[in-house]
């Protein structure tokens, strides 16, 4: 019996190795080879010249700091929602997964609407007597598109791990005399790091690697390590430089990948 | 404090959603200025091909890619329960690649893959890719109820005569139904509002809205694709208010 349940699998791992792991191997085999045929590391390392090396430290500069600004709006916000009263858990993913019904690229476009020099911001701004912002174009204005791309992957793992935390250790913790900075620092911190790096992984990798935002809201002047991976494919046709790049990018993922899944053992904080 | 904290993110959140809803009523053909309110996008928009074939590939790529996805994570989830632990771990952990590796690597991994196979880019091709990364979000809804299963009813049924069948749809699948739900559900939103890797498995020819935009941000946005997703973004919302609002039993966690 346990047996025939076990071949229940074989659809799902046939799946996996044709659609996951082969396609992934690929990308190895033409990183890793020129156009003969012959292996190489040329396209891996052309990562250090001084086009690409910009592109990816841009990107790096640009993820890292929307991840950080992801991170503290995200974490207030999900304590205020784990602490509201009653079972909102299909309320607040509703909150968040709405957007998504309302297409990304529009979604992104509408931000340029929003803060073009005679756009709705700035025009409520004039009103107010406030100076212009100037962002539009620049990285600024990337970054505001990743946190607002990617905020909700970052609520929703913390928010999992907030609801869990049993409030009599909240509790004990204050009868033991900890003040409320205390509490958090010793207490609800500690226990709820796992959404946090699974919210950082589920932040930093898109961000890291994207193609479309910087390119929407950075006026195609900015490019990041995507938007030279993206072209390499659709533009220059060079799938064996294109490749090689994604190559060092998948040592970030990786790297993410590891670190989620240590500090995730059940694979709870990312069920929804 | 708190309540205002909320509406700032909340703002943050909708903002670009109200702007787009306030551009499908601009008379005026271009997103700067505003020409005054009209309804005539509304209208034209179903006289609009290309859109509306852009928009039929979308809702069935997302259906039936939502529906086998749900499926073959189903039947995996089912396989996991009688494994090892290791096991289900690396099980786990293969089907989460597509979730957590970056979008634009599958994208050009399919890509990759299509070409060397020699397979012709299109409907098929972006199909195939969406499945994919569909799965992990269908095994990530499922996989906890299924944990939380109590196997001795699953027995009791097997020992009162029922096949295993019977009593996987009589006893087991009206438990784990709620996860299946919000598993197609999750995978279906997905598929709707990916852009990335549809855009490297596409042909010539096939578009889903997502491509359509994409190709036509140079040239200007059709005043008809706001229109379009205001419909749906109004549809999905009295959809789930609806949904909310119906009395239901309360949940044992």
């Amino acid at each position: 019996m346990r047996d025939s349940r076990k071949l229940l699998s074989a659809p799902f791992l046939f799946w996996a190795a044709l659609f996951i792991i082969i396609p992934l191997c690929m990308v190895f085999y033409y990183g890793l080879t020129d156009k003969t045929g012959a292996f190489t590391l040329d396209n891996v390392l052309a990562i250090a010249s001084p086009e690409h090396r910009k592109a990816f430290w841009e990107a790096i500069k640009l993820s890292v700091v929307s991840t950080v600004i992801c991170l503290l709006l995200a974490y207030p916000l999900a304590m205020i929602l784990a602490g509201m009263k009653g079972n909102h858990d299909s309320f607040i993913i509703l909150i968040f997964i709405l957007p998504m019904w309302m297409n990304f690229l529009l979604r992104t476009l509408a931000w340029q609407t929003l803060l073009e020099k005679t756009g709705v911001i700035n025009s409520i701004l004039a009103v107010l007597h406030l100076p212009a912002l100037k962002i539009i174009n620049t990285p600024a204005a990337i970054v505001l598109g990743m946190v607002y791309n990617f905020l909700p992957f970052m609520v929703l793992p913390i928010y999992n791990v907030l609801v869990k935390i049993d409030s009599n250790l909240i509790s004990a913790a204050k009868d033991l005399g900890a003040n409320g900075a205390q509490t958090f620092l010793r207490v609800t911190l500690p226990l709820s790091t796992a959404g946090v790096i699974s919210g950082i992984t589920m932040v930093f990798v898109p961000a890291l690697t994207t193609f479309v935002i910087s390119q929407l809201l950075g006026g195609s002047k900015i490019l990041l390590i995507g938007n030279i991976i993206e072209q390499e494919f659709t533009q220059t046709n060079n799938w064996h430089l294109g490749s090689g790049l994604s190559i060092v990018l998948m040592l970030f993922i990786i790297l993410n990948m590891v670190l989620s899944v240590v500090t995730d053992k059940d694979g709870e904080v990312n069920a929804l | 404090m708190k309540k205002l904290y909320i509406s700032l993110i909340f703002l943050f959140l909708y903002a670009p959603i109200f702007t787009l809803i306030v551009l499908s009523f601009n008379a005026s053909k271009t997103r700067a200025k505003w020409g005054g309110f009209t309804l005539k996008w509304y209208f034209s928009l179903f006289e609009n091909e290309a859109i509306l074939q852009a928009l039929w590939n979308t809702l069935l790529l997302a259906a039936l890619s939502a529906l086998i996805a749900t499926v073959i994570g189903l039947v995996a989830c089912i396989a996991m329960q009688s494994m090892k632990k290791k096991t289900r771990a690396l099980i786990l952990g293969i089907a989460n690649i597509p979730m957590l590796n970056a979008e634009i690597v599958t994208g050009i991994s399919f890509m990759l893959l299509f070409i060397s196979l020699g397979v012709t880019f299109g409907f098929g091709t972006i199909l195939l890719a969406h499945i994919t990364f569909n799965i992990p979000y269908v095994i990530l809804s499922i996989q906890p109820r299924m944990k939380q299963l109590n196997t001795s009813t699953y027995e009791a049924a097997l020992d009162l005569g029922a096949n295993s069948l019977q009593a996987f749809f009589r006893i087991v699948f009206p438990d784990i139904l709620p996860g299946i739900l919000s598993g197609f559900l999750m995978a279906f939103t997905m598929s709707l509002d990916d852009f990335i890797i549809t855009h490297f498995t596409k042909g010539p020819g096939v578009d889903t809205l997502s491509t359509k935009i994409y190709t036509e941000v140079r040239k200007g946005i059709k005043p008809e694709m706001y229109s379009l997703s205001t419909l749906i973004f109004a549809a999905v919302f009295i959809l789930m208010l609806l949904v909310n609002h119906t009395p239901r039993k309360k949940e044992k966690s």
